[in-house]
């Protein structure tokens, strides 16, 4: 036997790499092999018994309910529909990267936020909705709308709100003032909780920045933003030394040492009566008497939240873009589809007649709500230069690292630098 | 001395091991006879070819040329290997070999090729793909124009559409001929027939899908109207467009402003007044990406105390871990302690936890508020252990002494244990005393054994991207500098930063991969250099 151990070890060594490239090539293999197969078909002139094929990448909370409309279209159309399950963190970078090479998905989820890095990178294809457009949200259209086309099917809304523990605090607050005020006299751990951490938390912070005005960029009239710094001025400076003031040098209201983790344990716990926070994290919230409100104004003005939309994709290199469009178009743009996804997500479904549905949930009925005033989360590919700078100097502000009017000019300059670099 | 030999094993074996004396070869070899070891090799041999050949259809049918050709290669390199009688040395090394080439080989040489080149974002795939991308998000839809119910037809081959317009009428075309009124027959809403033209049914549509979405029937003989497109071939509606792709020439025209786009050195459409179309594709470069790397003045301050950070993480990382690897190590070799192998086993514990959950665990007590470590050391104080800049080092450098102490416990002991009892015993007979021995005898006979390993614990540490990231993420941030550094990056996650791959910054893989080439030849340089140093370790003794 002393024979077959490195035989055992190539065995072992080849069927891993095997396995490796094999994987590699299966999700690629049905999209790719669909066109030959229908090629030759046609060429031979006669009826081809097969369907096409349509290769789909969901995350596993959507997958279920994504089985069910692809069913669907399977009994009807005779097409074979392939999901592939993927992390949701993974797909854009895979997207993007897989496109290129014809071993993408024909359709993917994703978020809107993607939208100005995948067309600059060529990789998604528009979809013409047509006068189904106006079955949707305005917002949700106008999230995927770029340079007057539409590149995604949207299906969700998300964004933050306040929720508030009802046992705690019995009125919703309107100002930031009242909200610490109610928070004092619940004689609770924490006044209010927003998570910060020491990165930052730009997206949860954003309500109370745009409370005193102060826009990350500027808006065109039809809503798409203008790649120019709106947040720099008077406006936001002034957010700047409010962050200072309620900091950990200040009144301590704002803290970098909550982060999303504490957040959620402290308020889960009864230790404070509000949390700023979205959809996401009501299954750590089971069991207890909420209401969601909007976000208290802590500038005078009215606290507009991002909102986030999630929809589905379909790649530029597609080779079954018809059935894709049809797909997306004809199936996952019904009632049933888009609640079913809502059941799955627990985000206010884009499609108005499934919203209207869902709405008989008040907690869902109070996202949508707040999300009524919702800005869409800049989809712009400049967007991605602002993130990190934004976050960390907000963070330095709370802290006290840095005072507020340098550290606010300092990041707006770096922002420019980096969007013109 | 306990030096380890690579066995030669084809020139014969040492004469300790009389079953592989040459004899068994000349006529009857183990790889030839019908031992059960034969079978078990034919049958392992069979595994591995079913699987290489799925392997292979698998390819072929992704068009995957390149796993092919490789995956056909290794395929014919195994079986000849392994039935031969000439290649005994190979069947020991060939599945390293294999490993070698499709992860280590094949990754740095594919590194090395994009470092010169601009992929990532605006770069990200061929020319002709750049082409598509920009043809398909300029062509537009009419603004205000109606939808058209859309039956697919075709004549003869050719492929048409027939519409209904908004005022009932029913008009068929093609790509050369506009639309034009044609009698058919409606049912609720759509097409059914239309004389002269066959309806194309569901299957022949999916199959002629390519032709379909691209086909585009003008809705009348003046072009500026624009034409007739569908993505789902069942409804209608009128695009323009105003780029326009001249193939022969390979530049793209605005047909509204008459600009003509070339393509330029950087892999985009250039008009001669300089501006470009949004999307690029994928070109070499040559240097440049090295020549960014050095010479971005906003990363010049912020580069220097980062490779200064970089080389005393490394150093101190492994000059802690070991010695205190070496001190425990000597301490639990006293035989006079009771229980040493229970001792031994808890220290090893450490070792036994993923590096990357342990760095997020210890993140979690180093929390200023929260963290165990302030709660239950230090009465609630709370001292930022993670977000000062040189109380994050010194944790950075303390989470990596838990982690890292146990190797260097592992292999001082086993080389404490190997020593020669016998020198030990001369030293002992000349009278040398106990810090004598241990200076001049034990530690030099240790280092011959051990520093190979430091030097490579110091190529491990100098790029321990895991530990960084996962404990401060290279915070706390640089307060000074205009990019998103901290003071506890390391250059590999200065690299995973500034090229965009977490997000923070537009995707740059060239100028990514060029940096970790750079990174690489730090490395493989001091650690060259410092091997050359061991060997005269080894000559002294």
């Amino acid at each position: 036997m002393r024979r077959s151990i490195p035989v055992v070890a190539a065995a072992l060594g080849l069927a891993l790499t095997m396995s490796a490239c094999s994987s590699d090539s299966s999700s690629g293999s049905d999209a790719t092999t669909a066109p030959t197969t229908a090629d030759t078909a046609s060429a031979s002139a006669t009826t081809p018994t097969d369907g096409g094929t349509l290769t789909i990448w969901v995350d596993e909370t959507r997958k279920k309910a994504v089985q069910d409309a692809a069913s669907a279209f399977e009994k009807e159309t005779g097409a074979k529909v392939t999901l592939v399950q993927k992390n949701f963190e993974d797909i854009k970078a895979d997207f993007i990267a897989q496109v290129p090479t014809g071993k993408g998905p024909d359709i993917t989820v994703g978020a809107h936020d993607w939208l100005g890095e995948l067309t600059k990178n060529g990789v998604v294809a528009p979809i013409e909705l047509g006068d189904k457009t106006s079955e949707f949200e305005p917002v949700s259209i106008q999230a995927f709308t770029q340079d007057g086309q539409v590149y995604g099917l949207p299906y969700a809304i998300e964004n933050v709100a306040l929720i508030r523990n009802t046992k705690l605090a019995k009125e919703a607050p309107k100002t930031w003032a009242d909200a610490i005020k109610a928070g004092k006299a619940a004689k609770t751990k924490f006044p209010f909780l927003i998570q910060t951490s020491d990165q930052g938390d730009p997206y949860t912070y954003y309500p109370l920045q745009t409370s005193f005005g102060a826009p990350v960029f500027e808006q065109n009239a039809d809503g798409s933003y203008n790649p120019k710094l709106a947040m720099g001025g008077d406006e936001g400076i002034a957010f700047a030394k409010w962050l200072a003031k309620e900091g950990e040098k200040g009144t301590k209201n704002l803290d970098t040492a909550i982060t999303y983790d504490n957040a959620t344990a402290a308020f889960a716990k009864g230790e404070s009566p509000f949390i700023v926070g979205g959809p996401w994290m009501l299954d750590t919230f089971k069991g207890m008497d909420l209401s969601i409100d909007p976000v208290p104004s802590a500038g005078g003005k009215p606290a507009q939240p991002f909102v986030g939309v999630q929809g589905f994709y379909i790649s530029a290199q597609s080779q079954n873009a018809l059935l894709a469009n049809d797909f997306l178009t004809n199936y996952m743009s019904t009632d049933e589809a888009q609640t079913a996804l809502y059941e799955a997500g627990n985000r206010p479904p884009a499609l108005i007649s499934a919203a209207e549905k869902a709405s008989s949930d008040p907690i869902t009925a109070g996202f949508a709500a707040v999300g009524k005033d919702a800005v869409p989360m800049p989809s712009i590919p400049q967007m991605g230069s602002v993130w990190q700078f934004w976050g960390v100097t907000e963070a330095q502000i709370i802290s006290g690292k840095v005072d507020a009017t340098k550290g606010w000019n300092k990041m707006i300059d770096d922002i420019n630098k980096a969007i013109g670099s | 001395m306990p030096t380890v030999k690579s066995p030669h094993a084809d020139q014969g074996a040492p004469p300790r091991t009389p079953d592989l004396e040459p004899v068994g070869r000349a006529d009857h070899s183990h790889a030839r006879t019908m031992r059960p070891g034969f079978l078990a090799k034919l049958v392992l041999m069979a595994v591995v070819d079913a699987i290489g050949v799925y392997c292979l259809l698998a390819a072929w049918n992704a068009d995957a040329w390149g796993i092919f050709a490789a995956m056909l290669v290794l395929l014919v390199a195994a079986n000849w290997v392994y039935f031969t009688r000439r290649a005994l040395a190979l069947k020991y090394i060939l599945p390293g070999l294999a490993f070698l080439l499709v992860f280590q080989i094949f990754v740095v040489v594919y590194t090395g090729f994009v470092a010169f080149t601009n992929y990532g974002d605006g770069h990200n795939g061929t020319k002709q793909q750049a082409v598509d991308a920009l043809l398909v998000q300029d062509e537009k839809r009419v603004e205000g124009s109606p939808s058209y119910p859309l039956t697919v037809v075709s004549q003869d081959g050719t492929l048409g559409f027939a519409v209904i317009d908004p005022d009932g009428k029913t008009l068929v075309g093609t790509a050369e001929d506009p639309l034009t009124p044609d009698d058919a027959t409606v049912e609720s809403d759509r097409i059914t027939a239309v004389d002269g033209w066959t309806v194309l049914s569901r299957q022949d549509i999916l199959a002629q899908q390519k032709a379909i979405t691209a086909l585009r029937v003008p809705i009348s003989d003046e072009a500026a109207d624009g034409s007739i497109r569908t993505q789902d071939a069942r409804v209608g509606y009128v695009f323009k467009s105003t780029l326009t792709y001249d193939a022969a020439a390979g530049t793209m025209t605005d047909t509204e402003s008459g600009a003509v786009y070339a393509p330029n050195d950087h892999g985009e459409f250039e008009a001669p007044d300089g501006t470009t179309l949004p999307i690029g594709w994928r070109v070499t470069v040559g240097f440049e990406n090295f020549t960014t790397a050095f010479s971005d003045s906003r990363y010049a301050k912020p580069f220097f105390s980062i490779l200064v950070w970089t080389f005393a993480f490394a150093i101190l990382s492994v000059l802690t871990t070991f010695l205190l690897g070496l001190f425990l190590a000597m301490v639990f070799n006293d035989t006079r302690m009771r229980g040493r192998k229970v001792y031994r086993m808890l220290m090893i514990l450490p070792y036994a936890i993923p590096g990357f959950v342990a760095a997020l665990l210890w993140s979690g007590m180093f929390n200023r508020r929260f963290g165990l470590i302030n709660n239950l050391f230090f009465g609630g104080a709370e001292i930022p252990w993670l977000t000062d800049p040189w109380l994050a080092k010194f944790s950075v450098l303390f989470v990596n002494l838990w982690l890292g102490f146990p190797y260097m416990f592992l292999i001082c002991t086993g080389a404490l244990q190997s020593l020669p009892s016998d020198v030990l015993e001369a030293a002992k007979i000349d009278g040398a005393s106990k810090l004598r021995t241990w200076r001049s005898v034990i530690m030099p006979l240790l280092l011959v054994s051990t520093a190979p390993l430091l030097i490579s614990s110091f190529a491990f540490n100098f790029n321990n991207f895991t530990l960084i990231y996962m404990l401060t993420g290279g915070g706390p941030q640089f307060e000074d500098a205009s990019v998103p550094l901290g003071h506890t990056d390391i250059l590999i996650s200065m690299v995973y930063s500034i090229s965009g791959i977490d997000g923070s910054a537009p995707k740059n893989y060239g100028l990514a991969s060029a940096l970790s080439i750079v990174i690489f030849v730090i490395v493989g340089g001091i650690s060259a250099l410092a091997f050359r140093q061991t060997r005269k370790l080894e000559e002294i003794n």
